[in-house]
């Protein structure tokens, strides 16, 4: 949902402020008028500086001292002397993280669940809403489109739960299937390999309807004229899909795929820890469960904020990244 | 006459033609097309039904895997139990309270956020943005800021769920984006002229004119709200004020006794296994009720935000 949120921030109209006309004023003279024009402005328009003070309260309390209390990652915090009055211990917290053994298995525990979640999720809304695209029939359209998108509205913990209780073994609705097919039951969630697979399919099965009506609406604004023109050379559909609705949606997908590869390490906590059990954490401890028991569960809290911090400044470089990558093959990217 | 004679081969080479382009590779395509989006539809709805039918089946017959499209011994036990449990019906109670005022406070922030960070003659407005923007790139994380809700006393009160994730940062530029390109700037200038201040203009013009953008934040909020656990999993420690996913969780994944009054072992154990069916229905079915209205608003909303990057 937060996806291509970023791309709008950006393209603010050019502010209306231009009153010396001619000659380009000298800097200084400039930064005085700035400072002359917030004067005016707040004069004239006091109510909105007040009003934005709460929210921009909000963002200093509650994002930006977070950002600062990181630094308890390079200090052995202890509660009696606070943040800023603990004792600094260098890079010792990220020295400790890093040779721990738990290292490589959440950092490519993480990689690899959100590289086959990312495989896996992004193609199928593509493929949903170009098939969608062909149907004329209104109410069967309605219909899938409406069903496909109902997951979405349900919370991570149900979800989790119809999981565990389709899987289960014996009983669940997973091993009548397997069963009509003559294959032995399994306890899928016993197993670490299934952990993967579950949290990947269950994702795709609540997002895809979801994710599909962007593209739908990057269809619905095709020009027509291309589709006549395509049937004037005597395009097949699948011919139409490939040479007019494929490049049509292209930038859609690229900003899509640009968030997705930018949030890659970024997985979520929610789901992975309710599927996690003790048989299937070899696979299942990824970064963000991993800090959550080492800080809240341990109350290591330097280790766990330089975990948090490692995790958040590789999500940084990812997303700059991939968006110098975009800008250049695309000539697009988030700003 | 000559139109006549001329137009009526015309009309049907240009039908026959028609029938041309939809060709039998076109045909065959388009049934491919029926087949794949049925299979969509049934991998959707077969869970969604597995579990509704489950919920009204017998206790036993859904402990011995008996159900499998169609309820078996139909009974409404799993309901009564649902219906009767004290612990469920506060985390529902709880969880329309953080609802209804979380979505009042973040709505209200929201507001007070964009509006002024829409307007042109807003100095300092392009510095703003990006600083919440920039929020969405990088987080303290986890623990810094426990240590802030902690240091601000709201640790196991309610202002927990209510506060520190009140303002979200896609909703906000939906709403700046909105008031910027949906609003006309003559109204704002007339009520200048008409010597309105600007919070009246805000309230009695442009708010006024928002109702779509206001509803599809509410939305957004609102079903985050009514959805997430984590929060109040870490902040959290008396059951009283758990919102009704963390409930949902004790009770259908750690399989916490739902304590339900009933003495045999077998019959008890049957009843909350029965009972977990039942819960994800009532737990859902809100949300299912009222989707089919807001997804609409739901698909304007994210589109809204989506055009042209």
């Amino acid at each position: 949902m937060v996806h291509t949120g970023l791309g709008t921030a950006s393209t603010a109209p050019p502010p209306v402020a231009t009153r010396g006309l001619g000659t380009p004023p000298s800097p200084r003279r400039r930064s005085g008028e700035r400072r002359g024009r917030l004067r005016r402005s707040v004069r004239r328009h006091w109510q909105l500086y007040l009003l934005v003070i709460p929210p921009l309260l909000y963002f200093l309390v509650f994002q930006y001292v977070p950002m600062a209390n990181a630094i308890i990652a390079f200090k052995d915090f202890n509660v009696v002397e606070g943040i800023w009055g603990s004792p600094w211990a260098g890079l010792e917290y990220f020295e400790r993280f890093f040779s721990n053994p738990m290292f490589t298995t959440v950092v490519s525990n993480t990689f690899l669940l959100s590289l086959y979640a990312l495989i896996a999720s992004f193609p199928i809304p593509i493929i949903l809403a170009l098939a969608l695209n062909e149907i004329r029939a209104r109410f069967f359209k309605r219909t899938v489109q409406m069903v496909t998108y109902a997951p979405y509205f349900i919370s991570t913990v149900v979800v989790v739960s119809m999981a565990i209780l389709i899987l289960s073994p014996r009983i669940g609705l997973a091993s009548d299937l397997t069963g009509f097919f003559g294959l032995p039951a399994t306890d899928y969630l016993a197993q670490p390999d299934f952990f993967r697979h579950v949290y990947v399919w269950s994702e795709v099965w609540q997002t895809a309807g979801y994710s599909a009506v962007i593209y739908l609406a990057a269809l619905a604004g095709v020009d027509p004229g291309l589709y006549e023109a395509a049937k004037v050379d005597g395009a097949n559909r699948l011919q139409k899909i490939w040479h007019v609705d494929l490049p049509s949606i292209t930038p859609t997908i690229v900003v899509v795929l640009i968030l997705s590869v930018g949030s890659i390490m970024a997985v979520g906590f929610e789901k992975a820890f309710l599927l996690q059990n003790p048989l299937n954490l070899s696979q299942s401890e990824i970064i963000a469960t991993y800090t959550y028991k080492i800080g809240i569960q341990n109350a290591d809290f330097s280790l766990a904020t330089a975990i948090g911090l490692f995790n958040s400044v590789i999500n940084l470089v990812l997303l700059v990244a991939v968006n110098i990558v975009a800008k250049r093959v695309t000539g697009k990217g988030l700003w | 006459m000559v139109s006549a004679v001329l137009t009526k081969p015309n009309r049907t080479a240009f039908r026959r033609s028609r029938r041309v382009r939809e060709s039998p590779v076109d045909r065959v395509f388009l049934v491919g097309v029926y087949i794949l989006l049925t299979t969509f539809l049934i991998v959707v709805l077969l869970p969604l039904w597995y579990i509704l039918v489950s919920s009204f089946s017998s206790p036993a017959a859904v402990s011995a895997g008996e159900v499998f499209l169609w309820p078996v011994d139909f009974t409404l036990r799993g309901y009564e139990v649902v219906f009767t449990n004290s612990t469920i019906l506060t985390g529902f109670a709880n969880s329309a309270f953080y609802t209804v005022a979380g979505t009042a406070i973040s709505v209200t922030l929201t507001v007070m956020l964009a509006y002024p960070l829409s307007r042109a003659d807003f100095v300092g407005r392009k510095i703003l943005t990006g600083a919440v923007v920039f929020t969405m790139l990088f987080a303290g994380g986890l623990i810094p800021t426990y240590l802030v809700v902690q240091s601000m006393g709201m640790l196991d009160t309610r202002w927990a769920l209510l506060i520190p994730k009140a303002v979200a940062v896609w909703p906000a530029i939906l709403a700046i984006t909105y008031f910027r390109t949906a609003i006309p700037d003559e109204l704002r200038e007339a009520g200048e002229i008409d010597g309105a201040s600007d919070l009246r203009i805000l309230w009695r013009v442009v708010l006024p004119l928002s109702a779509p953008m206001l509803a599809v934040i509410a939305l957004m909020y609102a079903i985050v709200q009514w959805n997430s656990y984590f929060d109040a999993l870490i902040y959290l420690r008396d059951d009283s004020l758990y919102p009704l996913q963390l409930v949902l969780r004790n009770i259908l994944i750690l399989n916490t006794d739902a304590g339900a009054d009933v003495t045999a072992a077998i019959e008890r154990q049957q009843l909350a296994s029965l009972l977990k069916y039942s819960l994800i229905v009532v737990s859902t079915v809100p949300m299912m009720l009222i989707y089919p209205f807001v997804a609409r608003y739901f698909t304007r909303g994210l589109l809204l935000g989506a055009v042209k990057g």
